[in-house]
């Protein structure tokens, strides 16, 4: 290489930083910045009226699994009504992806083997929901499912019950919710990965005298693989981190991480337990994706 | 076997699950935007077509100050937002890799990646100090948060518009003599428009929906449309709430129909 190409080079590499960087100021004063300021948080007193004071403690990170004894100060005990949140959590997304996968999939693949035309009109309705307000979409099945509802209603009006079923305020109406809010995250993806799918290979397995399941199993699957897992990904951590849903849904004693992390910044007044439980959501989260692309990376090869 | 019949794409059950899917997925949609036009309330469904509840949200003066305050941030968060990717878009295509890229795409994408109420909580440890220290309470907190989160929104379509050009007509310019400058103005910042404008649309609609961060940042007496809603909610359901909610959802649409028919002239 020559000095001026060289020279070229190092100045087009400038131009790159200088065009970046209002986006980085941007990103730096109102999103990345601040949580490294939280972490400083999360090692902090508490405050009497919520915020802290500039003392160095570990309590917070403690309190999110400990719980000072109140009768027997000093002594720590698990901290129950924590773990029993942190648990919903987890179950919900992981019940929340599931579902999504089981019904997403079949969706996609409709969708998928559409013709062109059709299917472009197909992929807007499912996108359709996917930019509609969050809020909204929950207000819509909390509609559905409450106790005037239209699921209640219509049972009532037949005669199969004779009272409502309570649904709203119960895990099973944050799960419902969920699946419902966060299902075109899932569709999206496998739509992706399966239109690159070339079908002709099923045709090959039905010649080889391969069954529908063993279709399904040793072809479809292995191929669509890294749809799959993007789409569980991007519906596990938008669940995990929750806070509209559960908190229209649920009430607010189903409350999910989010929520209860909600809580340390009003009634709860705890922003240092509060700033060390979103520094672990964030940690989960990262670690989550860090699956994902090493998992995508290994997939690539196959296409 | 009539095998010249059997659709080898075909799965059983794959067909009849996804079109209870779709009716799923909209059914209740349907039925708030039903809900907000019936008369009655509670059990039955219609007790009449009326258009009361808009009237009601439309006279609402708490409704007319959270819509104004949600435009305004929308609108100034997406020009931030597009201009800041456009820019970034512009620095990180077409280009050889280079040292601290990969640094650059994990800024831009953050925003996508860490959950809404990590950077909520964030932000208002963050401003709440600058509150105090500055003593300024105004919008300026949530436009710059809005702007944050819509980077990644708008930069996604100007860099796939951007990655799909045509690289010759820029030569071309630059070799009938065209300044650098000249080539931006007339020849790439024409062809990127469609991209700038699809991204200036999505990061208004995103802007428009956010509720989590909003809530954190925002001073008191500063609700948007979708936190006034929240707050509503806290309540009791209003067919109100329902009424705005369908005219929301109206624009969302309107957007969304625009910009499918923006980005897919480009094919």
């Amino acid at each position: 290489m020559s000095d001026a190409e060289k020279a070229r080079d190092t100045a087009t590499v400038r131009t790159s930083w200088l065009l970046s960087t209002p986006a980085l100021v941007v990103l730096t004063f109102a999103a990345s910045g601040p949580l490294l300021i939280m972490l400083v948080y999360s090692f902090l007193t508490k405050g009497q009226y919520g915020n802290v004071e500039w003392v160095f403690s570990t309590e917070g990170w403690r309190s999110i699994l400990y719980s000072e004894d109140i009768f027997d100060p000093g002594v720590f005990v698990w901290a129950d009504a924590h773990l029993t949140i942190f648990w919903r959590s987890v179950k919900l997304s992981l019940m929340t992806t599931v579902l999504t996968l089981a019904v997403g999939f079949p969706t996609a693949w409709f969708i998928a083997t559409r013709p062109p035309k059709s299917r472009a009109l197909w992929l807007f309705l499912i996108t359709i929901p996917f930019w509609t307000n969050l809020l909204i979409r929950t207000v819509a099945i909390f509609e559905v499912i409450r106790n005037e509802g239209v699921i209640n209603s219509l049972l009532m009006w037949t005669g199969i019950i004779s009272a409502p079923i309570q649904i709203t305020y119960t895990d099973t109406a944050v799960f419902i919710g969920m699946a419902y809010v966060y299902l075109p995250l899932m569709v999206l993806p496998l739509f992706a990965a399966i239109d690159r799918f070339d079908m002709r290979l099923i045709e090959a397995a039905y010649d080889l005298y391969a069954s529908r399941l063993a279709v399904l199993r040793r072809v479809i699957l292995p191929i669509v693989r890294p749809g799959i897992i993007a789409g569980s990904i991007l519906v596990f951590v938008p669940s995990l981190g929750a806070v509209v849903t559960p908190r229209i849904l649920g009430g607010g004693k189903n409350m999910m991480i989010g929520n209860f992390i909600e809580l340390q910044f009003g009634q709860g007044r705890n922003w240092p337990l509060g700033a060390a439980l979103s520094m672990s959501l964030l940690v989960i989260v990262t670690v989550a994706l860090l699956v994902y692309v090493r998992a995508a990376n290994r997939e690539s090869p196959h296409g | 076997m009539a095998d010249r019949n059997f659709n080898a794409t075909r799965l059983p059950g794959f067909t009849p699950i996804a079109l209870i899917v779709f009716a799923l997925l909209y059914l209740p949609i349907v039925l708030l935007v039903a809900y907000s036009f019936s008369g009655g309330y509670s059990v039955s469904l219609f007790e009449g077509l009326t258009l009361e509840w808009y009237r009601k949200a439309w006279e609402n003066e708490a409704v007319q100050s959270a819509t104004l305050r949600s435009l305004t941030i929308a609108l100034s968060a997406s020009v931030i937002a597009t201009f800041c990717a456009t820019l970034a878009a512009l620095g990180t295509t077409r280009r050889k890799a280079f040292r601290g890229q990969t640094f650059i795409y994990v800024m831009i994408n953050q925003p996508l990646m860490v959950p809404e109420i990590v950077t909520a909580v964030a932000l208002l440890i963050f401003f709440a100090s600058i509150k105090v220290a500055t003593g300024y309470q105004g919008l300026g907190y949530l436009i710059a948060a809005h702007s944050a989160f819509c980077i990644p929104f708008a930069y996604l379509p100007i860099r796939a518009r951007l990655e799909g050009m045509d690289l010759s007509l820029e030569t071309a310019a630059a070799d009938l003599y065209a300044t650098p400058w000249q080539t931006f103005r007339r020849v790439t910042l024409p062809l990127l428009g469609p991209g700038i404008i699809a991204g200036a649309m999505l990061a208004f609609v995103i802007s428009l929906d956010d509720v989590v961060i909003t809530e954190f940042v925002k001073s008191g007496g500063q609700d948007t449309l979708p936190t006034y809603m929240m707050g509503q909610l806290r309540r009791v359901m209003t067919p109100e709430v329902n009424a705005i909610s369908s005219v929301l959802l109206a624009l969302t649409v309107l957007l969304l129909t625009a910009f499918f028919l923006l980005t897919r002239k480009n094919d």
